[in-house]
This record gives structure tokens, sequence and C-alpha cells, in this order.
């Protein structure tokens, strides 16, 4: 059998020939030139809105010649959460992932910082509010970009008709559309007295008192109107001070109008209750109103988006932010960089907020008064006050000041709502301090 | 040519010998239990990895602090030797003991493992006999339908659970509305919470007993029966001095496995009550769930998950020391 030898003369002819060939030939750029990249991003409610989010990454991916491959993780049975937990914990996993609210801050020795990206998008889109800047960034560091996809304020959602049938306020009055809000008369005493009225008038208000995030949310707002917070912003326990117990009093008062199941409500028990017909006010975003608007229509039509009622303190909404961030383990930093500085640009927000239906809000200033707020209807102008245009109310969030690693734990255990939930059915209020505060002594261990 | 001869008898007979007695590895490949072994090597290596693994990699989070930077060791231990305190890695149980939550957890989870196995396996011993008594021909049928609550996912049919119970639109309430009585707040109150996820884990279950109960009944031989029959044993003493002592072994495995099942159930107690009200219903599996990975406090949502062994671990003792010693009587 003939065998072709490979001599020293004829090897150093061929490398010669391909390496004359390597360095002559042009330098034609690959379709994925810039690498591979993979993003978690979280699964819309909104029917249409991942579509938008897959269009706008897709767009930069084929500028930038990145082969992007997206995940839409659901939060529905905390999918998104554990997902972060293990990715963590297998130091491996997406490049860039939506997490929720207090995530950024659990997760913070573990995620690249957005120090380089970050002050050219608040100089170009304007500051971001407090809630963002509280759960964002760790001391100098910010942990991630705040995300126009997810995040939202759980202000009140009021039938127009009801309220003023049996409470006598006209709230479009106190809330015009494409108008700065004229309610300073829409305090913490107005909201109680309307909440008994309407309770007797039997449509009470659908405020939940469970464990879930709205139930917490709002009772969280309530809590922040008295200036009242279970631990300080140094971290030192503060369960047992006035302002808590002034929070308390009125939150147990107030909740013997809601509807007696309340302390069983899950997020999903106010928005059916508002759809049902059987309620005159949610704290919820517009999700709620756009089942409305798709399955009756005629409730939808009378549904307001608007500003909480103003407390001692000051008026506060709840505002849960969605961060997009980027793990240090993360094999392709510059990209998921490029790509966050892309999904933050006005028009791509302004894409996002149209395709949720005005559901999502960017947590930028300037980006706060696009047109979907104004005319998404019925009734046109409903969703105009949603985003906070005119900075009427302080946007926050349950459980701050606290550390967020102690607020989380606050949050999470659901501690603000059995407070009221315990008082309300009858404990005295010395014995619910007490109790809440060995709670967030547990809290604070290290 | 005789050399030749006698040294081609040598080798055939030296390959005779070696033919006959094969080598020591040879000998170990050909073992039967060596051949189980390897046969069973790919499940030994996915419970390995997939339950052994875990189990280990748990214990030592459960042993660190919050930030997970560093261990937790005891704290405030003075009745310990110094050797020991300060030296245990246990600061998260020792903090858990401290907890009003976790004491209430211990206590439900307790009450919910024993009281839904009860029930099930009295309803699942009571239809057995029923489904015992069908004649053959139709048995097949209703031994479909009864399976039907255990086959169904626990999580989907709990959904269709969460409706009926529905704190404002409950199904249940409306028929109770019918009969001018209710409306109950199956998941608002605590006391109430509680009886709705036991039931729910019971309608689930049920059917388990039942068919493991029916199996063990059909393997009762009629002799017996007969011979009771005989001797003028009524219904009652045919049940406690035949069957119950046939199916023995039966109840205590079946209920030993559903009270670990029952004990570490996690679905039926998350989709219908999350834990709440005021985590009045809250079992191991959901805390460890809201703490660990909802709270974002892993080593303490570890802990708590790790304390279902103990307990689990002295249930299956007791009943398995019980099924072995009648075992020896036999």
């Amino acid at each position: 059998m003939y065998k072709r030898e490979v001599t020293r003369r004829r090897f150093l002819a061929t490398t010669t020939a391909l390496t004359t060939v390597a360095i002559a030939a042009p330098y034609v750029r690959g379709a994925h030139a810039a690498g591979k990249l993979s993003i978690g991003l979280w699964d819309h409610w909104v029917p249409g809105a991942n579509t938008t989010s897959t269009a706008v990454v897709n767009e930069w991916a084929a500028k930038e010649k990145v082969d992007v491959s997206i995940d839409y993780i659901p939060s529905q049975g905390n999918k998104n959460l554990l997902t972060i937990a293990a990715e963590a914990q297998a130091k491996s996993g997406h490049d860039m992932l939506a997490m929720p609210t207090w995530w950024p801050h659990a997760q913070a020795d573990l995620l690249e910082p957005c120090n380089d990206i970050m002050p050219q998008l608040i100089a170009q889109n304007g500051q971001v509010n407090g809630t963002v800047q509280y759960l964002g960034k760790l001391g100098d560091k910010w942990l991630g970009v705040p995300a126009t996809i997810g995040s939202q304020i759980k202000g009140p959602c009021t039938r127009i008709d009801l309220l003023k049938q049996h409470a006598g306020i006209d709230i479009q009055a106190l809330y015009p559309a494409g108008a700065a809000p004229k309610a300073d008369s829409w305090t913490m005493e107005t909201y109680a007295k309307a909440a008994e009225a309407c309770h007797k008038g039997g449509v009470p208000f659908g405020i939940g008192l469970g464990e879930t995030t709205d139930s917490v949310d709002t009772a969280g707002a309530f809590f922040q109107a008295f200036g009242a917070a279970l631990v300080d912003a140094k971290g030192e326990l503060t369960v047992k001070s006035d302002a808590v117990r002034q929070a308390l009093d009125y939150c147990a008062r107030v909740a013997k109008f809601y509807p007696a199941d309340a302390p069983a409500w899950d997020d999903g028990s106010n928005n059916r209750w508002l759809v049902s017909g059987r309620g005159a006010l949610i704290m919820n975003p517009p999700s709620a109103w756009a089942v409305a608007k798709r399955d009756a229509p005629q409730i939808a039509a009378q549904c307001w988006t608007h500003g909480f009622p103003a407390g001692p303190k000051g008026r506060f909404a709840p505002f849960l932010p969605y961060f997009w961030n980027i793990w240090s383990f993360s094999q392709n930093k510059p990209a998921a960089k490029s790509l966050l500085v892309a999904l933050s640009q006005p028009a791509a927000v302004e894409k996002f907020v149209a395709a949720s239906a005005g559901y999502d809000i960017p947590s930028f200033e300037k980006l706060t008064t696009l047109k979907t707020w104004a005319e998404e209807g019925p009734p046109k102008g409903t969703l105009y006050h949603y985003p906070n245009p005119h900075n009427h109310q302080t946007l926050s969030i349950a459980a701050s000041p606290a550390p967020p690693k102690i607020a989380q734990q606050i949050y999470t255990q659901a501690t603000l709502t059995k407070m009221i939930v315990r008082h309300m059915q009858g404990e005295p209020m010395e014995r619910t301090l007490a109790w809440a505060e060995s709670e967030v002594e547990g809290f604070l261990r290290g | 040519m005789v050399d030749t001869a006698l040294s081609s008898n040598a080798t055939t007979s030296t390959r005779v010998r070696a033919k006959a007695r094969p080598s020591g590895l040879r000998k170990f490949l050909q073992r039967k239990s060596t051949i189980a072994f390897f046969m069973a090597l790919p499940l030994i290596l996915l419970i390995l990895t997939l339950v052994v693994y875990p189990a280990f990699y748990a214990i030592y989070l459960s042993t660190l602090r919050k930030s997970m930077t560093s261990v937790a060791w005891m704290r405030n231990c003075q009745w310990l030797p110094d050797a020991i305190c300060g030296y245990i890695p246990f600061g998260n149980i020792q903090f858990l003991f401290t907890r009003e939550t976790f004491w209430m957890v211990v206590w439900q989870s307790c009450l919910f493992a024993i009281s839904a196995v009860i029930f099930k396996a009295l309803i699942g011993f009571i239809v057995a006999h029923f489904v015992h008594n069908i004649p053959a021909k139709g048995q097949r049928k209703w031994r479909g339908m009864l399976l039907i609550p255990w086959v169904i996912p626990p999580a989907m049919s709990t959904l269709a659970w969460l409706w009926l119970f529905d704190p404002s639109y409950s199904a249940f309430n409306y028929a109770l509305s019918a009969f001018n009585a209710g409306p109950i707040p199956w998941t608002g109150n605590a006391n109430w919470a509680r009886f709705s996820v036991i039931l729910v884990n019971i309608w689930v279950g049920a059917p388990f007993f039942m068919i493991m109960y029916l199996a063990a009944l059909k393997s009762v031989p009629d002799q017996l029966y007969e011979a009771a029959a005989i001797d003028g044993a009524n219904w009652w003493q045919r049940i406690w001095y035949v069957t119950l002592p046939m199916m023995r072994n039966i109840i205590a495995i079946t209920a030993l496995f559903s009270t670990i099942v029952t004990f570490a159930n996690f679905d039926i107690v998350r989709v219908l009550t999350a834990g709440g009200p005021l985590d009045k219903t809250h079992l191991f599996a959901t805390w460890a769930f809201r703490i660990g990975i909802e709270g974002g406090d892993i080593p303490l949502g570890a802990s708590v998950s790790l304390f279902m062994v103990p307990i689990l671990a002295i249930a299956a003792i007791f009943i398995l020391r019980d099924i072995t010693k009648r075992g020896n009587e036999a």
C-alpha cells in the first residue's frame, strides 16, 4: 500500500502556504463576530409584550453582531426567584438576568457593577427615583440598570361611579387627565371615611391583608405615610415607636371595612374583586383594569388610576422596580452592557410601555410622560396619573428604609400585614408590637 | 515427536485447567452479586448525584450564616462543654429554637401529617373493602375512577380546590347559601384553612391507600375467612382477627411512606394558602421555601428543611422496627 510520507520540507511548505493565505485573505466579519449572549427576561403578563422585547433585542443583536438567546422566565410560582438562586449557587447561567426588587442586593457580591453605564443613562433620561437608588445601589456600586419591563406602581384604581355614589368623591376632579392633581383633600381620613361608606354601601375597598406582595405593598405605603418603620436606615429596631402605633391603629381601624376574608387574599383576589364589580377601589397596576377592559368593559370604563391618600408624613405609593443585572461570571460583559444601554433608550422604552398597554414604568424621570398613558382608555386618560407624572407622591417600597437585606425579610414574611390582622382581630397593641419586635430581631441576625 | 506430543498434551491440559478454574477477576465478574451491582450502578450514580449530593450540600448550607460567607457557630451555649460550645456550626438550628413561628410549624406539620394519614388510611381501608366486594367484572372501572385524585398532579387538582375555596367566590359557600348556611371563610380563618389543606391532602392521598389495601385484601386467603365463619366469627371479628393481622405490614409500610410524603408536602399548601393566614398553615417545606428562596436566607431555609429528617427518621425507626419484629415472629 502506498503511504505518503510527510517530510520536513513538505511540512514547511504547507504551513507557509497556509499562513500566507490566512494573512493575505480579506477580513470577513461573521454574523456573530461579537460573540454570544444569553439573557433571561421577565415573562410578561400582557400578551404581545414579550414579542416587542424580542424585537428590540434582536434589532440590537443584528446591529452589534451578537448571537443572543432569550429566556422568558415567569414570576408565576416564583420561577424567576428559583432561577436567580440556582444560578447564584452554580455561578453559571445567563449573562444578563432580570431581577425583581430585593434581588440585586441579595446577590450583590455576584453582580457586575454598572457604574460605567448608569451615569450616561441618567444624563440622557433623567434621575431615577429614590426607590431605585435604594434597591439598585450598594454604596457607590450600581448593581444593575432599572428595567422598564415589569416595573410597576401599585396605586389605587377606583370605580368613578361607586366612589361618587357612596362616598361623594369625584376622583376625576381630584386627578384630572392631562393636568396636575388637585388632591390635597385626598388624605388618610378621607380614605377611611370613603372605605366605611363603601363598606356600608356593599361595595368595600378590595384591599388584601394576606402575605403576598399586593397586600404587603399597600400596608407598606400606609405605614410610610405615618412615618412608621420597623427598622430604620441604620438597622436599628424602631417597632415600638409612636409612628408605628399610629399607623397600626389606623390600618387596623380601616381594615374592618375591607372584605371579611381579606386576610386570605392573594395577588389575584383584588383583581377579581374589581372585575366582578363588587368593589369600589383596589391598589394595583393597570392589569386588573386591562382584564376588565377585555372581560367587563362596562366596569373598565368606570375605572380611574390615581395617587395614594396622603398621611401625616406625606403621600407614598408602592413602586416595585425590576432590574437588569449582569452576573460577575458572565461570559460577555461588554455585550451585556451594550444591550442594557440599548434597552434603556427612549425609543425602546416607549415601545415597551406601549406593548404593555401602559403597565411597565421606566424609572427615569424624563420618561414618565409618554403618550401611551395619556391616550389609553376607556375612559381616556384613565392611566394618565399612573406613572406619577407630576411627582405628586413619593415612590417607595414597604419595609424601607431598613437596610435592604433586612427589609427583604420584613417584606417577604409580610410582617406589616400580619401586624394589622393580629391587631384587627383583637390582639392588644403592645402584644402585637412585642410579637413584631421579636420577629424583626430575628431578621437582624447576621 | 514424543516431546512435541507431550508438550502439546501439557498445553491442552493447562487450557482445560484454565477453563475449569477461571481467574479471580473473571470469577468476580461472573458473580450474580457483581452483575446485579453493575446493573444497578446507573441508578446508584443517579441517586448519588440527585439525592446524596444535594442532601450533603443542604447540610453544608445549613451550617452557614445568612451572608453565606462564614459558619454560623452556636452562641450562648455555656451549658455545653467548652470544647464543644463555639465549635458546633449549628447556629441556625439554635436560632430556630428561639422562634415562635418555628414551633408553630413543628406543631402544624405534625397535626397535618398525623391527621391526614389517619384519615387517608381509614378512608382507604373502607373504600378498599367496598371495591373488593364489587363483582370482578365492574371492579376495574371503579378502581380506575377512584384513582383519579391520586393520578392528577396535585398542583393542578389543588388549583381546582383553590377555586372551590376562594375567599370571595367559593363554590362551596354558594352551595351552602342555598341552605341558608355559611359563608365559611375556608382559607381566611386559621382553623378552616388548616381543615382545608388537610381535606385536600386526604382527597389526593386516600386512593393510594385504597389501592395498596385492595392489593393486600386480595392476598388474604379465602380459607381463613371460611375457617373464621365456621368458628362463628362475626363481621367485626373477621376484620379484627383475620383481615387486620394479614394486612398489618402493608398498613404500616403504607402509613410510613405516606407520613414521609405528607410531612414533606409542599404543593398543596403552597397553592391553597401559601402558609397563611398568619403562618397558620405553613409546613416545613413551605416555610423553608419562604425563608430560603423568597426571603433570600438560604442557610436558614436549609436548616428548616433539614429539620424534617430527624422527625421522619424517628417515625421510620419505630414503624420499621415493628415490621421487622413481626417478621421475625412469623
